[in-house]
């Protein structure tokens, strides 16, 4: 449990890392209880299991060129899963662009995010997701749009936060910063995530910034901040319930760094290789979120290992056929271009896509 | 009716629809107690309420990227831009966003809100403040842009705009923000965006303009009125969508165009225009189309604006120069 006597001993600008267990799945705190059952807990484990492994196969589709740029999460989840723990129906999520987990758990559905990343808008349009947006690839602008959410949540009279998330490069962008301060001025309750997975691109932390660490800069802005350790599920849980009542409550936001290591490539295009030492890479995997848990349910007696295989084999065939919905989606047609720009399209566009049909018909469909 | 400048009949559409549209708010920079730095939004505040007009942190990209978190979860916001050169910082909003969350979710979300833009030189201003930005917008898909000449179409215009289920960038001549007044009725209308209007019918030759030009043309027209000649003046209003039908009816009428804006040249709106005027009216011209723009050079500081702004005159030495062609 994090509650708001715990938030006066993790002071960020104290540099403190809220962690509850440690890299072994040892509690680091003793008599630690968390608010989730032991059946929220195991079902959190699968969602990590399930989340890698469609992750790991988003990669190889795209290895196989069956996808386009794919942005891995590897190393990440535990954040997107316990942030899917958190969030409620009426809550808004305004991801960047490597929250799978936190997607998924909002109702979008792997076909679409599988869809998008092959190439189609269609991908973006969330059936049957509500109160989520789709990838924000400018970095940091969506977090203006989580403090405008903000401000309607509280025009609108509703009881329910914004989850917004942004890597740690996107803490250099003005929109950062103007985000934060629209927010606490406005006194609108969002939940800032900071995904600090130590790089952005190539470019390591500390050509960033000079902060002792990312959480300071919400101090500036006078809202609460915290840094937990992005790997620890039990921590991040903690964490972020707090964070959400405390948005909710107060009508305030909140600024959450959480601690983390991209393990995968930046995208699919990225070779890691050229500015990052297997050493590195090494440590970090030790620290592993889904390891980690799995070393605490494993200590606990709630989960045997021995079943990974098949889970995951069954989580295999779920994922293709997910992929599949999405690599025989209808072909991208003329007025998938032109169809959204407007509710009405103006002539101007009609014109436009008449001329080019005109040229279609004439050169029998060659394009 | 009541008699009305540009800046009432401003005020006035965003009165009727704060009256009228719980879910309309409008913010910016000084737009609530000071009722913004020309006075467009004045008593806005008082009347509406705090909650619904309201003075934001001094951020343009904040401004623009809050209202559409606003617009996509059911809100309408205007905001505004204190100055066309201070819109500058709310591009990367304005273009990889606003103007594009629409096509991005398919028409799950869309951005109705209305950015006000104060825009456009002649007023003794320091830099940054005289700038014609109109074609960066308009060359954006996504959005609609519009610029009213008179009182009764500033207010039509905004009303129609702010009725849009899209975006719309409403730039405001600040330079004729006072110089022109009209009878305006009271009630709320609608001026369809996309549409241009013929102001006055002529043969000789057809004038294209908008914003404050239009009174710059208004007064060359009265010098060329004595050389027998006869001039048709469409008000472009919309720079996006651009009226075709009517540009090119009117030009295959005349034989004859002359393109006015404030804005620089090259790529501009009037290249636009007389793109346009090619494909819609070529067998018709008697002369080329010509543009008279500003210059391909900064906006000068005061002293010097008086060489970049179009005088009548010379507004009247081209017209000459086409008909006699």
């Amino acid at each position: 449990m994090f509650d708001i006597k715990t938030l006066e001993s993790y002071q960020a600008i104290d540099n403190k890392l809220y962690q509850v267990m440690d890299a072994e799945g040892k509690l680091v705190i003793p008599k630690w209880k968390s608010s989730l059952d032991n059946d929220q807990i195991v079902q959190a484990y699968r969602d990590l299991l399930f989340v890698r492994t469609a992750d790991m196969m988003a990669v190889a589709y795209q290895r196989q060129g069956r996808m386009f740029t794919y942005p891995p999460n590897l190393g990440q989840e535990a954040i997107h899963i316990a942030a899917g723990l958190v969030m409620q129906e009426k809550d808004w999520l305004v991801p960047a662009f490597r929250e799978l987990g936190a997607w998924l758990a909002k109702g979008v559905k792997l076909s679409e995010v599988f869809l998008y990343f092959r190439g189609h808008e269609d991908g973006s349009r969330f059936q049957e997701a509500n109160r989520v947006l789709p990838v924000a690839v400018p970095i940091s602008s969506q977090l203006l749009h989580a403090s405008g959410l903000g401000y309607a949540l509280n025009y609108q009279g509703e009881n329910a936060a914004v989850f917004a998330f942004v890597g740690d490069g996107g803490t250099s962008e003005g929109d950062f910063h103007e985000a934060l301060n629209f927010a606490s001025v406005w006194d609108a309750p969002v939940v800032f995530v900071i995904q600090n997975n130590q790089f952005a691109i190539s470019v390591p932390l500390a050509m960033q910034t000079r902060s002792k660490n990312l959480a300071v800069k919400g101090i500036a802005y006078g809202m609460e901040s915290i840094m937990v350790d992005g790997n620890d599920i039990f921590a991040m849980h903690d964490v972020l319930s707090f964070a959400r009542d405390y948005a909710v409550t107060n009508k305030r936001p909140i600024l959450i760094e959480a601690v983390t290591y991209r393990a995968g490539a930046h995208t699919t295009s990225d070779d890691p290789t050229k500015y990052r030492t297997s050493e590195e890479e090494e440590e970090w995997a030790k620290k592993d979120p889904v390891l980690r848990l799995q070393k605490w349910l494993t200590r606990k007696k709630l989960w045997d290992v021995s079943t990974e295989e098949e889970l995951i084999a069954g989580y295999r065939k779920k994922i293709d056929a997910e992929f599949e919905i999405a690599e025989h989606y209808p072909e991208y047609n003329i007025d998938d271009v032109f169809g959204y720009l407007y509710e009405e399209m103006p002539d101007e566009l009609k014109r436009q896509k008449n001329d080019y049909m005109n040229f279609i018909n004439s050169s029998g469909g060659v394009k | 009716m009541k008699v009305m400048n540009l800046v009432q009949a401003i005020n006035d559409a965003m009165d009727i629809k704060l009256q009228e549209d719980k879910s309309i708010v409008v913010y910016g920079e000084d737009v609530g107690v000071e009722g913004g730095v020309f006075r467009v939004t004045e008593g806005l505040q008082v009347k509406h309420g705090k909650e619904r007009v309201f003075d934001s942190p001094l951020a343009e990209s904040g401004i623009a990227g809050t209202a559409l978190g606003m617009a996509i979860s059911g809100m309408k916001p205007i905001i505004e831009m204190q100055f066309d050169g201070f819109a500058y910082p709310a591009f990367n909003q304005i273009i990889s966003h606003i103007a594009r969350f629409r096509n991005r979710t398919r028409g799950k979300y869309s951005v109705p809100m209305v950015i006000r833009i104060p825009y456009g030189g002649g007023i003794n201003a320091l830099e940054h403040h005289s700038e014609s930005p109109e074609a960066y917008f308009g060359h954006t898909p996504g959005l609609k842009v519009v610029i009213p000449s008179t009182p009764y179409d500033a207010k039509g215009l905004l009303i129609a705009a702010i009725e849009d289920p899209d975006p719309v960038i409403y730039l405001e001549p600040k330079r004729i923000y006072r110089a022109i007044k009209q009878e305006v009725p009271e009630e709320k209308y609608q001026i369809p965006l996309g549409k241009a209007k013929v102001i006055s019918q002529g043969e000789d030759i057809t004038v294209i303009a908008y914003g404050a030009m239009i009174r710059e043309v208004q007064k060359a027209m009265v010098l060329v009125k004595e050389k027998g000649i006869s001039v048709q003046l469409i008000d472009l209003r919309s720079i996006w969508p651009i009226d075709r039908d009517t540009i090119g009816a009117a030009v295959r009428q005349t034989g004859r165009a002359l393109i006015v804006t404030e804005a620089q040249q090259s790529y501009g709106p009037a290249a636009e225009l007389i793109s346009v005027i090619n494909e819609e009216a070529f067998l018709s011209l008697e002369a080329p189309p010509k543009r008279l723009t500003g210059f391909d050079t900064i906006i000068p500081l005061p002293l010097g604006e008086k060489h970049y702004m179009i005088s009548p005159q010379r507004i009247a030495w081209e017209i000459e120069k086409l008909v006699n062609y």
